[in-house]
């Protein structure tokens, strides 16, 4: 690429970020930092795009779409001092428990010790292998997830560098690890759980997290992959946490860092459109219609509104627009907000568990006939649920007493037969018999209950097809393919267009890794 | 029409309007497939046909061109964001010929734009295209429809076309200029609605007819009662391919393979190397495969094609391109060859390797001989010349001299 052009008269940033989310936050504070002068325009009346809090009932608060903290690098919080910045965590190394109807429940972790044990002794026996094996692999991607996806046939000494470490790494692993690592890869999980277990809890604990945000079933081919992706991603973070105020205040520790390192911060204020002279991106216009020059824009933006809404396809080639029009961005993960009167009974759970998360998927078949709904357009009848009470471990998100349940319910799908608003009412009653099955009395303690349907995901948060890592997270779409081949490394077709959101390598999740990929892209390209 | 009774595989080839018509007068039984439909290669004899566009009148049935309709308030922008020539200077009544390529700026195919009205078009092309221009319209105001069968369409070219217009009674066709349309009837086809072009594919006097398929047969009869004195004649495909490589033009599968049939990676063109660079405008905005063209203009030409004067009389059909006589060093090779009857020269197009492709350079070709099923080979001087190599002016008089 040819340098850009000097600032001119009349250009007052160095770049625009679109989208105030924890991307764009982490984007234009690493921006700032570099000395660039940034300005963040959100189209909310408040940042944090899915990493947001807010009340849903009168005095009860909820981080209404991402709920908790987990991938996000230890080293991205360092870098940003956020917490000179005020992020506090109410809870860390929440424990994960599976739940069972009628029996003991299993928490997880680690070392899950005499409670596997108890459920079976093979299991237990496996366990040690498995996991290590396991961590092992993960480990050997984890750097892949914060690096900028090399260009293939590029030529470029950092990209064969970057694809030379990915071979060496690979390598590394030895002959034994890097066979399974090719024999499990494309694999589906269930497949993998059954050649290792027995316990039905167990095996469907351990597929929960492989089809969490994903629109696979355990026996789905690559769920191996996206199970390994997300425990890489957890490698970077320092394990399930719970921010203090909620996600929401993670965002308002990413502002205050973009903020005290200059950036500017604009809400309410939702671009229309990017303006492109001479084939670059020069700035934008607001809905009301101002605009605002710049020598570069980042999008935080999910990729199909980047590029078919708000640049438009006329500036881009027709091949490309096809590769965007035909990336998989469906959500089938709904939202539930419970205001309670009192905690949940949630029978036979010690209350340390209930500190953590909970999660609802007895077994590998309970989550595949959920999944099957899915496939056909229709709610699943016996959803699989990822449970949190964040008032236990931050009381100050309820009145005195009083307590939230967050609840993410799979599967959803976006394109409900029927449409949502017909459903709404219908998948909301069937989400509270079930958990109502669970702790007996819960239904006499609702005194608010919120159902966000993917089609209120897209809405609310601005995301195209409601899908929280705003393309869908699979072999396919992940590393040099993500979003598509030509931006894979957060450089637009049209040169000083930039992407910075979950749709670009390594995902969604609440990382922030995108964000600040994209920041060093645009610096390295005007340095 | 294909219906559900009877489905595609049971009749592989349409006839097209013009079939029957056709068959009477073939002599030789020499059809091909084309595009989906079985047309005429050989009417009677190749030099007879031939000699038709040259010398008198010659009609070819079109009607396998692939047509679509392109209509909307973006019809413009999405034609501009789809081809490399600037759509927002053609006016309604003129005809651009057009090339649009894939994002790499490889060329897909070429054809022609008709501007019939304000935001109203007709694409005609080679190959079907209806598949990139869906995935072209994303994010544009514009309806497209293929009309390939409800346009019947003949080319009329030659001296004497338009003498055999004017005795069919078509008024005002002398005031089309080349690349100009008009909406006329016929009044010896029972003022049948005819649109015609001053277009064709033989560097010739000539005009494109359209029509609507119930009035083929009506046109055909017409124009072979107003041309029996000015010696019309029907063509196939082998006469014009002779006419159409001495107007330089080129055949899509033949000179170039269209990207996105190239299945080996290397084969694709762009059309900078295919020396249509005159047709490619950087100054209009974005267009598909301009990065990549821009890209490609700035590192130099690895490759051109070019029109080729070969020494000696034979057609130097798919020979290899040395550039010295020993051949040690390939330069190339070529793509359409032909002993021109009008211009008495052996014609070539090739694709030549960088530095060889400049006017006035001298290539040596490798020519394979079959001289009663005795191969020979001949190693002949080929000299890098100007297209077309045929340009007569009447192909440009208006109004067209009457014979």
């Amino acid at each position: 690429m040819s340098a850009p052009p000097g600032p001119t008269r009349g250009e007052r940033y160095d770049a625009i970020v679109i989208g105030g989310g924890h991307n764009g936050l982490t984007c234009a504070a690493y921006l700032a930092r570099a000395g660039r002068s940034v300005l963040v325009l959100e189209a909310a009346g408040r940042l944090g795009g899915a990493a947001v809090t807010r009340e849903f009932a009168p005095g009860f608060r909820v981080s209404a779409c991402a709920h908790l903290l987990h991938l996000m690098p230890g080293r991205l919080v360092g870098d940003l001092n956020l917490a000179a910045h005020g992020l506090k965590l109410a809870a860390e190394r929440l424990p994960s428990t599976a739940l069972s109807a009628a029996d003991a429940h299993l928490p997880l972790g680690p070392e899950p010790g005499g409670a596997l044990a108890a459920l079976s002794a093979a299991d237990a026996a496996a366990w040690p292998a498995y996991s290590a094996r396991l961590a092992r692999l993960a480990a050997a991607l984890q750097p892949l997830l914060s690096q900028t996806p090399p260009r293939l046939g590029a030529g470029a000494w950092r990209d064969r560098a970057a694809l030379l470490g990915l071979g060496l790494r690979l390598r590394a692993l030895g002959k034994r690890d890097l066979r399974e690592l090719l024999r499990i890869g494309a694999m589906c999980v269930q497949d993998l759980l059954d050649e290792h277990f027995e316990s039905p809890l167990l095996k469907g604990a351990l597929a929960f997290d492989a089809v969490l945000g994903t629109n696979y079933g355990p026996r789905s081919p690559g769920t191996v992959f996206t199970l390994l992706y997300r425990m890489a991603a957890a490698g970077e973070g320092g394990g399930l946490a719970q921010p203090a105020g909620g996600l929401g205040a993670l965002s308002q520790a990413l502002a205050g860092a973009a903020a005290a390192a200059g950036a500017e911060i604009r809400t309410g204020s939702a671009v229309a459109r990017i303006l492109v002279r001479d084939d670059r991106a020069a700035g934008v216009v607001l809905e009301g219609g101002e605009q605002i020059s710049a020598r570069a824009v980042v999008s935080s933006a999910d990729p199909k509104t980047t590029f078919l809404h708000l640049l438009g396809s006329e500036h881009l080639d027709a091949g490309f627009v096809r590769r965007i029009v035909h990336l998989r961005a469906r959500g089938l993960a709904a939202k539930l907000h419970l205001a309670l009167d009192g905690p949940p009974q949630f029978a036979r759970l010690d209350a340390a568990a209930l500190r953590g998360r909970l999660l609802w998927a007895p077994s590998l078949d309970h989550i595949e006939r959920a999944y099957n709904h899915a496939k056909y357009g229709e709610f699943s009848s016996q959803p699989m649920l990822e449970i949190t009470v964040p008032t236990i471990a931050d009381a100050a998100l309820a009145p005195p007493g009083k307590h939230v349940l967050s609840v993410v319910a799979q599967y959803a799908p976006y394109n409900l037969a029927g449409g949502w608003p017909a459903g709404q009412a219908r998948f909301r009653e069937l989400l509270i018999d079930t958990l109502g099955a669970l702790a007996a009395p819960l239904r006499t303690q609702i005194e608010h209950a919120e159902l966000l349907s993917p089609a209120d995901i897209e809405r609310e948060f601005r995301i195209t097809g409601g899908h929280w890592h705003h393309a869908e997270l699979a072999l396919d779409q992940f590393f040099m393919l993500r979003p598509v081949p030509g931006v894979a490394q957060y450089r637009a077709p049209v040169g000083g267009l930039y992407l910075c959101g979950a749709g670009c390598h390594p995902g969604g999740g609440v990382m922030g890794i995108a964000g600040r990929n994209a920041a060093r892209a645009l610096v390295r390209e005007a340095a | 029409m294909l219906t559900e009774s009877e489905p595609h595989y049971r009749r592989p080839l349409l006839p097209t309007p013009f079939h029957e018509r056709a068959r009477a007068l073939s002599q030789v039984d020499s059809f091909i497939p084309w595009a989906g439909y079985t047309t005429v290669d050989v009417f009677t004899t190749v030099e007879q046909e031939y000699f038709a566009v040259r010398n008198a009148a010659s009609l070819y049935d079109l009607t396998p061109m692939v047509k679509y309709r392109v209509a909307g308030a973006d019809a413009v922008r999405f034609l501009n964001r789809l081809v490399t020539r600037d759509i927002g200077k053609l006016r309604p009544g003129r005809v651009a010929y057009c090339l649009w390529c894939n994002d790499a700026g490889h060329l897909i195919d070429d054809g022609t734009v008709f501007c019939l009205g304000a935001g109203e078009y007709r694409l005609c092309t080679a190959e079907r295209q209806l598949d990139w221009l869906l995935d072209s319209a994303v994010g544009f105001e514009v309806a497209i429809t293929e009309v390939t069968e409800e346009v019947a369409a003949l080319a009329l070219q030659g001296p004497t076309s338009y003498s055999v217009l004017r005795k069919a009674g078509v008024a005002g066709v002398e005031l089309l200029k080349p690349f100009e349309l008009g909406t006329f009837t016929l009044p010896a086809a029972g003022e049948a609605p005819l649109m015609v072009s001053r277009t064709g594919f033989t560097g010739d006097l000539g005009y494109e007819l359209w029509m609507e398929p119930k009035d083929a047969e009506g046109v055909w009869d017409a124009l072979f009662e107003a041309g029996r004195t000015r010696g019309i004649r029907p063509i196939g495909s082998r006469a014009l391919n002779i006419a159409r490589i001495e107007a330089g033009f080129l055949l899509p599968n033949v000179d170039f393979v269209p990207a996105d049939h190239a299945v080996f990676v290397g084969t694709e063109r762009s059309p900078l190397e295919l020396g249509l660079g005159w047709l490619v405008d950087f100054g209009k905005g974005h267009f598909t495969g301009r990065r990549a063209l821009l890209a490609e203009q700035r590192r130099g030409a690895r490759r051109r094609l070019v029109g080729l004067d070969v020494e000696g009389t034979k057609p130097a059909h798919n020979a290899l391109l040395y550039t010295e006589r020993g051949l040690r060093r390939q330069a190339g090779s070529v793509s359409s060859a032909v002993w021109s009857p009008t211009t008495k020269r052996n014609l070539a197009l090739a694709m030549v390797d960088a530095p060889h492709f400049d006017s006035g350079g001298t290539l040596w070709a490798e020519i394979y001989l079959n001289r009663e099923l005795v191969w020979e080979r001949r190693v002949v001087r080929a000299r890098v010349v100007e297209r077309p190599f045929f340009a007569p002016q009447r192909r440009r008089a208006t109004p067209p001299v009457e014979f």
